[in-house]
């Protein structure tokens, strides 16, 4: 399992991390999202220690990364977003130096090297020189060189990027199956669909601050201040307009654009409200012929909270 | 026991020996150097046993091992930085040190292989080029021993500037830059300290001009006891600069101020570069200024 608590990363007056509080229990899943800058990588590489927080800490599977960070190296399969291979090494003697570095015995890398390969899908490719390998299968080997000290935390930044939209749906494969292998995953990624799919729990980042954190309803809550609701009568529209105006609940209403008879409702009372709400209409003989709340994915609200960054 | 031994035996210079030696490069440059190495003895015997009086001698042949050795000697400071100085700074540039930070690898053991990886090549080349000294003792003029220490001279003049080739690349992001500052380096050694050399001695001639012979001044000796072409040099002829090194008087043989001076050299490099090369953890504890 991941801790991490108060963690700041200061680069003279830029803070890139402020004060990031976050538990990954084991066996989950969890989702770094944010846009470029946001201060993901900075996470990652505190995590694999390779960058010193300014103050906090994180804890791995027990050990502290400032304290213990031998320990953390050894429980953690760390992929960074950007990464080189060495030329004129094959497939498998690159996975057999990393296995080597990581104290793997010789024949235990012998026994794991073939397994791992099978689960990124590079057996063909076991002889073949690693600058050849295109990006998807260079991105492919990396996760499997994460693995081969079978580390019970992987830190992933970006596994997915760059790559085509087949390497991707190769890779969300291959994560799926690191997922049911119970591994504890960290992964970041400024793609939310990607992430959302098959995270048990997000966390939204932004200008160092985690913002919203949770599984996707509980972040939709958290981020989405004002709900809209979908209201359609079957006349007498003012009228209507004139009632939900009055309710201390609505912020704003609006007539749609094509449907003359349909309102869109900016609404920030709780769901009970949002019954009372309705009850009123009712006895109010508004003629309500539909009343729904939009369902805005998690993409939108990104891109809402996210706009000023582009 | 094991520890010290898999700081040497580790997968690092196991993969760094495969890969430099994998390359045809490294043995089309054995082969233009040992070519070259046997040319310019070829040619020495030639024209002094043509041109000469008395034809090929002892004398000759001990000229022959000088100009051999000291050349090989300026060969390997030459070649030593930009061997070493892309060491650690080239992985970065490839974007592979961080994965092998994360690796179990001691910072000891990753410094320790890089460095003698990239001296390999090196030393390859100098044991290759030990038949070449061959041919000196068929003329003699030379003892053995005479040729061990000048390897063994080489070793260490190799193993100080790779040290620092090594300590700059770590210390210094970019590999060009760690490369021409390991050169500076070692030009102050090769140049530098000579001129420092004469300098600080006509300084103390000047001051003390009753104490040529005989004074107490340290700073010439320390200044020419890190110049290995020099030391070298006073190895085959005692006798040179003996009249300038008197000044100093310090009664030690240079060679053995630059083997201390070129292994604490080595190993104060060694220790920066192991310190430097992951990040402290330790989160730095500092006094707000308000």
């Amino acid at each position: 399992m991941i801790e991490i608590i108060n963690l700041t990363k200061k680069y003279g007056s830029f803070t890139a991390l402020n004060n990031l509080n976050l538990t990954i229990e084991k066996g989950s899943v969890f989702g770094f999202v944010g846009p470029n800058g946001a201060g993901k990588t900075t996470t990652f590489s505190i995590l694999a220690t390779l960058l010193a927080p300014t103050s906090g800490t994180a804890y791995v599977n027990g050990y502290d990364v400032t304290k213990d960070p031998k320990q953390v190296r050894k429980h953690i399969g760390y992929m960074p977003d950007f990464f080189g291979v060495y030329d004129q090494f094959k497939v498998h003697e690159y996975l057999d130096f990393y296995g080597a570095s990581y104290g793997v015995p010789s024949k235990e890398r012998q026994a794991i090297i073939p397994q791992l390969l099978e689960l990124v899908n590079l057996t063909d490719k076991k002889d073949s020189y690693v600058d050849l390998l295109s990006r998807g299968m260079k991105q492919r080997l990396c996760l499997a060189r994460s693995l081969i000290h079978d580390p019970e935390v992987l830190i992933l930044d970006e596994p997915a990027s760059g790559l085509d939209p087949r390497a991707r749906i190769e890779m969300r494969g291959i994560l799926q199956e690191l997922k049911n292998m119970e591994k504890t995953i960290i992964i970041s990624s400024h793609i939310l669909p990607e992430l959302s799919e098959m995270c048990d729990y997000l966390g939204i980042i932004e200008h160092g601050n985690l913002i919203a954190s949770g599984n996707v309803n509980q972040i939709q809550s958290q981020l989405q201040a004002n709900k809209i609701l979908f209201v359609s009568v079957k006349q007498d529209i003012d009228n209507a307009i004139a009632f939900f105006e009055n309710d201390l609940n609505v912020q704003l209403v609006e007539r749609d654009d094509k449907d003359e008879q349909l309102l869109h409702v900016s609404y920030e009372g709780s769901d009970d409200d949002q019954v009372q709400l309705l009850k009123k209409a009712i006895t109010k003989d508004i003629p309500i012929l539909t009343f729904s709340q939009k369902q805005s994915n998690l993409e939108d609200i990104f891109m809402e909270i996210t706009k000023g960054e582009e | 026991m094991e520890r010290f031994f898999t700081l040497f035996i580790n997968p690092v210079l196991n993969k760094e020996i495969k890969l430099r030696f994998r390359s045809f490069k490294s043995f089309l440059g054995i082969f233009f150097y040992l070519a070259i190495c046997g040319l310019v003895s070829l040619a020495f015997i030639y024209i002094e046993s043509t041109f000469g009086y008395g034809g090929f001698n002892a004398t000759d042949s001990r000229n022959l091992f000088m100009v051999l050795a000291i050349g090989q000697l300026g060969l390997v400071t030459f070649m030593t930085p930009g061997l070493t100085a892309g060491a650690i700074s080239g992985e970065r540039e490839m974007q592979t040190l961080n994965i092998l930070l994360t690796t179990q690898q001691s910072s000891t053991s990753i410094v320790l292989s890089k460095l003698f990886s990239s001296l390999a090549f090196l030393v390859l080349m100098l044991f290759a080029s030990l038949p070449l000294y061959s041919i000196v003792f068929l003329y003699g003029g030379v003892s053995p021993s005479m040729v061990v220490i000048t390897f063994g001279f080489q070793l260490l003049s190799m193993f100080t500037i790779g040290s620092l080739g090594v300590m700059f690349s770590t210390i210094i992001r970019k590999t060009m830059i760690a490369t021409i500052t390991t050169y500076a380096m070692m030009l102050f050694f090769l140049v530098g300290t000579l001129i420092l050399f004469v300098i600080s001695l006509r300084f103390s001639m000047a001051y003390n001009p009753g104490s040529v012979s005989g004074g107490n001044e340290y700073l010439p000796y320390l200044f020419i006891m890190l110049n290995p072409i020099v030391t070298l040099f006073t190895i085959y002829e005692p006798s040179a600069f003996s009249y300038e090194l008197q000044a100093t008087g310090i009664e030690w043989p240079l060679w053995s101020g630059f083997v201390i001076s070129y292994f604490l050299i080595a190993i104060v490099a060694l220790i920066i570069s192991i310190r430097r090369l992951r990040p402290s953890m330790k989160v730095k504890t500092r006094k707000k200024k308000e």
